[in-house]
């Protein structure tokens, strides 16, 4: 049976990251600030982590602050208006509703309504699957330009006496533009799961449990030498098939700009993947702490402000966290 | 082929040597890994990884507990071994 000829979408060859924004919690946290309920130390805490202080929001300051303010920049830094945005990609754990979306009040507060908006819960991944998504969307040619937000409020779930990871955890957004661009400026990405772990990284309880009195309210908790463990080991392996799809070698990058996790992973996994000194590796958690989707955005933001990197230049980003979820893309710095 | 108890020892030696700058002499079989030679969990699972390369064995992540001293860790190796 014959049909009237359908329009499909005009695929566009490349895309780039055009800009990105950041926002950091408004509260310096220091470790002797959180050091007495995890009967620990400044210094403990600094040899064990890196983390010298970590940005925290206040009571007054919201997840939804910080990624508006966060989108804003990149926005701006784009050079476009917000109208023009095609789709709103929200990376977050840490939207305390269930529904709506934390996207679509994004979009609406950025002025991107009526953009498709939506969450993905990808974690400390979050971000790296964003981009991979946008770069789909954008050569797909379904978006011209697609807001990616990293965002997270952790603070809200973290647990002071926890001497897993909570002294870790920290708040802030990161965003980025993503849109057309007349050569590539993001590599094929390297992404997957291992549900095998999924409870390496995760929640003290459910909602349902919390519900019923059965439980308090859910923290973030992890398994953290078994995490560690998978983090270096396995992540370098995603690291080198990310440099060897993108078709370049260690040596030819600006900069590595992994989750920021632990400065214990970043440093084994620089020495495992035997980088030579030429490229910057972002080390954001030191002042920043760890802040989930947030964190390579974040970091990458600041080594392009402090100017330790120039744009134009290709930077290997690599999330990797709860679920446990991957992923990992070269870009070319905006 | 299996490794003697004493190459482990040798080659284990050089592994926490690697990882924590430790002179290889002092990494003794009754020497216990946190309280003598102040290696941390981060360090220990490092030099964990680095041994089931150099020696071709596993050892559980729930195992590396027990491993105290280093002579747990050359006798677990050793019989991992088979």
């Amino acid at each position: 049976m014959s049909h009237a000829k359908l329009n499909q979408y005009e695929t566009v060859p490349f895309s780039r990251i055009y800009s990105l924004g950041a926002s950091r919690g408004d509260l310096v946290v220091t470790n002797d600030d959180i050091a007495g309920p995890i009967d620990s130390s400044d210094e403990w805490i600094r040899q064990r982590t890196g983390i010298i202080t970590r940005r925290r929001a206040s009571t007054e300051q919201s997840l939804m602050d910080m990624a508006v303010d966060a989108s804003k920049e990149a926005i701006a830094g784009a050079g476009i208006s917000p109208s023009e945005i095609g789709a709103v990609i929200f990376s977050t754990i840490s939207h305390p509703y269930q529904t709506p979306s934390a996207a679509t009040l994004l979009a609406e507060l950025i002025g991107a309504n009526p953009a498709p908006a939506f969450d993905i819960s990808a974690a400390c991944a979050g971000y790296c699957y964003g981009i991979a998504q946008a770069d789909a969307l954008v050569r797909s040619g379904v978006a011209k330009y697609v807001l990616v937000v990293g965002g997270e409020k952790l603070s809200d779930f973290i647990d002071p006496t926890d001497r897993s990871i909570s002294f870790l955890l920290a708040d802030g957004a990161g965003a980025a533009i993503v849109g057309p661009s007349d050569e590539a400026g993001i590599s094929p990405t390297v992404w997957g799961s291992d549900g095998s772990h999924w409870s390496s990284v995760s929640m003290t309880s459910s909602l349902l449990d919390f519900r019923d009195g059965e439980a308090s309210w859910p923290t973030i908790r992890q398994d953290g030498l078994t995490v560690f463990k998978w983090a270096v080991w396995e992540m370098v392996k995603v690291a080198k098939e990310a440099l060897d799809v993108a078709g370049i070698q260690a040596e030819d990058l600006s900069a590595l700009v992994t989750h920021q996790a632990n400065i214990r992973i970043i440093d084994e996994l620089v020495k495992q993947l035997k980088l030579p000194e030429s490229v910057a590796v972002a080390r954001d958690i030191v002042n920043t702490g760890n802040t989930s989707a947030a964190s390579v955005p974040l970091a990458m933001h600041q080594l392009l402000k402090d100017g330790t990197v120039q744009p134009g230049g290709l930077a290997l980003q690599i999330g990797f966290g709860a679920g446990l979820a991957f992923a990992a893309q070269v870009v070319v710095l905006p | 082929m299996a490794l003697s108890h004493d190459e482990v020892l040798a080659g284990l030696a050089e592994i926490v040597n690697e990882e924590t700058g430790i002179d290889t002499d002092s990494v003794k079989l009754e020497k216990s890994f946190t309280n003598d030679l102040d290696i941390d969990s981060i360090s220990m699972m490092t030099i964990v990884v680095n041994a089931e390369e150099k020696f071709s064995v596993k050892i559980p992540d729930e195992e590396v507990k027990n491993l105290l001293t280093v002579g747990d860790a050359v006798n677990f190796i050793t019989s991992a071994q088979g």
